[in-house]
């Protein structure tokens, strides 16, 4: 019997390289994610997982093969916008917040590109801002938060808009083994709450291991493994 | 559009190139702003002096400027002759000398120009006007700058006059010139019985195609314009203002660097905080809208700063008293405008390449270069 779920990323076949072919990163790779799962890429550096995330996430588009995310191929500028706009948010391993913004000025930059309703959106800065702990920070600049008030403020960032697919790229990469461990479980509870489907990279084995899936990343080849 | 709330936002935090770009468009608008008013003042001052209670202006045909404009008296009895004529003023245009004061603009009137009733004395009396030989008559700036009064004995090229009579006129031009009898500045500047226009007021102004055709056809030597023809065809005022636009426009190409230089700079160093933007939801017109946005604000920002320094520059130019009054600016709305449009041109057209530049970054690419 096939899965009800409805499927959130269909790649088949996805070929992507850089310098006109002469560096490949990924190498025909298929994959299938459904409403509500939570998967790890896990690979070491340079291994493709972030080339994926990039292509799912329509800041790139592959060299051949089919793709479709939420329902629309990321390959065309419009599609790529209503993606971001509307069915995606991510969240990267260096925070990439904007300095000098307060937290609460970053937090909206999503809603400003899609002209959402201002009362709306500080509702749901504060609702968002709450569940990560960091309501208290909203008036405080970027510079003077830590690295994980920081990535916390990023994930709320992703999720403003009410993706219905994360993509994280190492988000607790350039965080300490606690804060690491804190921010993957705020991604982790936030995305069951919100009931949003997550697609993760990254190269620890622990993280990994508390996702549903496991999807290792090796060579730029895929390979579907137990959790 | 709630994007443009990140346009303020952008340039308080890169507030000091914001406020070079600034500064690059209020020194256009404050130099357009001086030049265009005081040329248009000083044209404003010279056509009055031309209008001065006439209708039509006569001078000699296919002249290069007035000054070499010769009407002679035959000519002039012939205009008054004529029987749509109410009243015709020849007037003599020259320049003399004083000691310290190389140029003075000197008048050659007779004692029945409408000037002279219009002028307020302050020494002397109108009814003296050339009653006696030898007496020059000083605008009130003009004895201000040359330090003399009633009865004071002036040096004067290489002739010497007495001091006859003082008055202040609302003309910057006349108020800082001298005054001579219509004869005596004929036979001061070797002109013979010649002056340079007629300043003709009419009995009846609708008749004035007539009084036209028929001086012209009379007079060939000599052209007839109504006073607005003449403003709009005299080769001197349009020199004088497309040089004021072409000076203002180069100052504000300038600007118009600063501020692409400021936007490209400021482009360049957001190229990841774009990249976030795009990954936000920005759209590429969004991010253009943003930078033309910036420089929009720049531009509305110089513009203030601009006109400040400007009329508070005219403020100070028409007080300083080594130009005689002959400042009187003059703004004109059309100028506004017309300083407003190119600030606005210009920084958009500054900010044409920075936020081609911007809406073009590839997030992905702009995140791997970073």
């Amino acid at each position: 019997m096939s899965d009800p779920r409805e499927i959130v990323v269909h790649a088949h076949e996805v070929t992507k390289s850089y310098d006109g072919g002469r560096i490949p990163v990924l190498h025909e790779v298929s994959l299938t994610v459904r409403t509500g799962e939570l998967v790890a890429l896990w690979g070491a550096s340079g291994s493709g997982k972030s080339t994926l995330l990039h292509l799912l996430g329509g800041l790139d588009v592959p060299d051949r093969g089919e793709l479709a995310v939420c329902g629309l191929d990321p390959r065309t500028e419009e599609n790529r916008l209503t993606l971001r706009r509307r069915h995606l948010g991510f969240v990267f391993q260096l925070h990439n917040l904007i300095p000098d913004l307060t937290v609460e000025e970053n937090l909206r930059v999503p809603a400003l590109a899609i002209n959402r309703p201002r009362r709306e959106t500080a509702a749901r800065i504060r609702e968002l801002a709450g569940q990560v702990g960091i309501n208290h920070r909203l008036a405080h600049r970027i510079q003077d938060l830590s690295g994980g008030e920081r990535q916390r403020t990023a994930i709320c960032r992703a999720l403003l808009n009410s993706p219905r697919l994360l993509l994280a790229d190492e988000p607790t990469g350039s965080l300490d083994e606690r804060t690491g461990a804190t921010v993957f479980g705020l991604l982790k509870d936030l995305a069951e709450r919100e009931r949003i489907t997550v697609v993760l990279a990254t190269h620890e084995r622990r993280f990994a291991e508390a996702c549903h899936r496991i999807i290792r990343v090796r060579d730029g080849r895929l390979d579907e493994i137990a959790p | 559009m709630q994007v443009l709330s990140l346009v303020f936002t952008n340039l308080i935090r890169h507030r000091w190139r914001a406020m070079i770009g600034t500064a690059g468009i209020a020194f256009g608008v404050a130099a357009m702003l001086t030049i265009l008013a005081i040329i248009t003042g000083a044209i404003g001052m010279f056509q009055r002096i031309l209008a001065s209670d006439s209708h039509y202006l006569v001078f000699e045909r296919n002249v290069s400027d007035l000054f070499f404009s010769s009407v002679t008296r035959e000519q002039v009895a012939a205009i008054r002759a004529r029987p749509e004529v109410e009243a015709a003023h020849p007037v003599l245009f020259g320049i003399v000398s004083a000691p310290d004061h190389p140029v003075i603009t000197c008048f050659g009137i007779e004692a029945t120009d409408p000037r002279l009733a219009k002028a307020e004395w302050r020494a002397g009396r109108r009814e003296e006007f050339g009653v006696r030989e030898g007496e020059i008559y000083l605008g009130s700036r003009a004895a201000e700058f040359l330090g003399a009064r009633g009865g004071d004995t002036l040096a004067i090229g290489r002739g010497s006059f007495r001091v006859g009579g003082v008055f202040k006129t609302e003309n910057g031009f006349e108020d800082g010139g001298v005054f001579l009898p219509l004869t005596e500045a004929q036979k001061f500047f070797h002109r013979g019985d010649a002056a340079s226009v007629v300043t003709v007021k009419l009995r009846d102004e609708r008749r004035g195609a007539e009084f036209k055709g028929g001086l012209e056809a009379a007079q060939p030597g000599v052209i007839a314009l109504e006073n607005r023809e003449f403003n709009s065809t005299y080769n001197s005022f349009k020199i004088l203002n497309f040089t004021g636009w072409a000076v203002g426009v180069c100052a504000f190409c300038l600007g118009g660097l600063s501020v692409a230089n400021t936007m490209l700079l400021s482009v360049f160093t957001r190229i990841r905080e774009i990249a976030v933007l795009r990954v936000c939801g920005f759209s590429s017109r969004q991010v253009a809208v943003l930078i033309f946005g910036e420089a929009a604000v720049v531009a509305a920002g110089g513009l203030v700063v601009g006109f400040g320094l400007g009329f508070a520059l005219l403020a100070v130019l028409e007080r300083v008293p080594q130009f005689h009054g002959y400042v009187q600016a003059n703004v004109e709305p059309l100028v506004l405008l017309g300083i407003v449009g190119t600030a606005f041109v210009t920084a958009g057209g500054g900010a044409i390449y920075p936020a081609r530049f911007a809406s073009r970054i590839e997030p992905a690419e702009a995140m791997r270069y970073e």
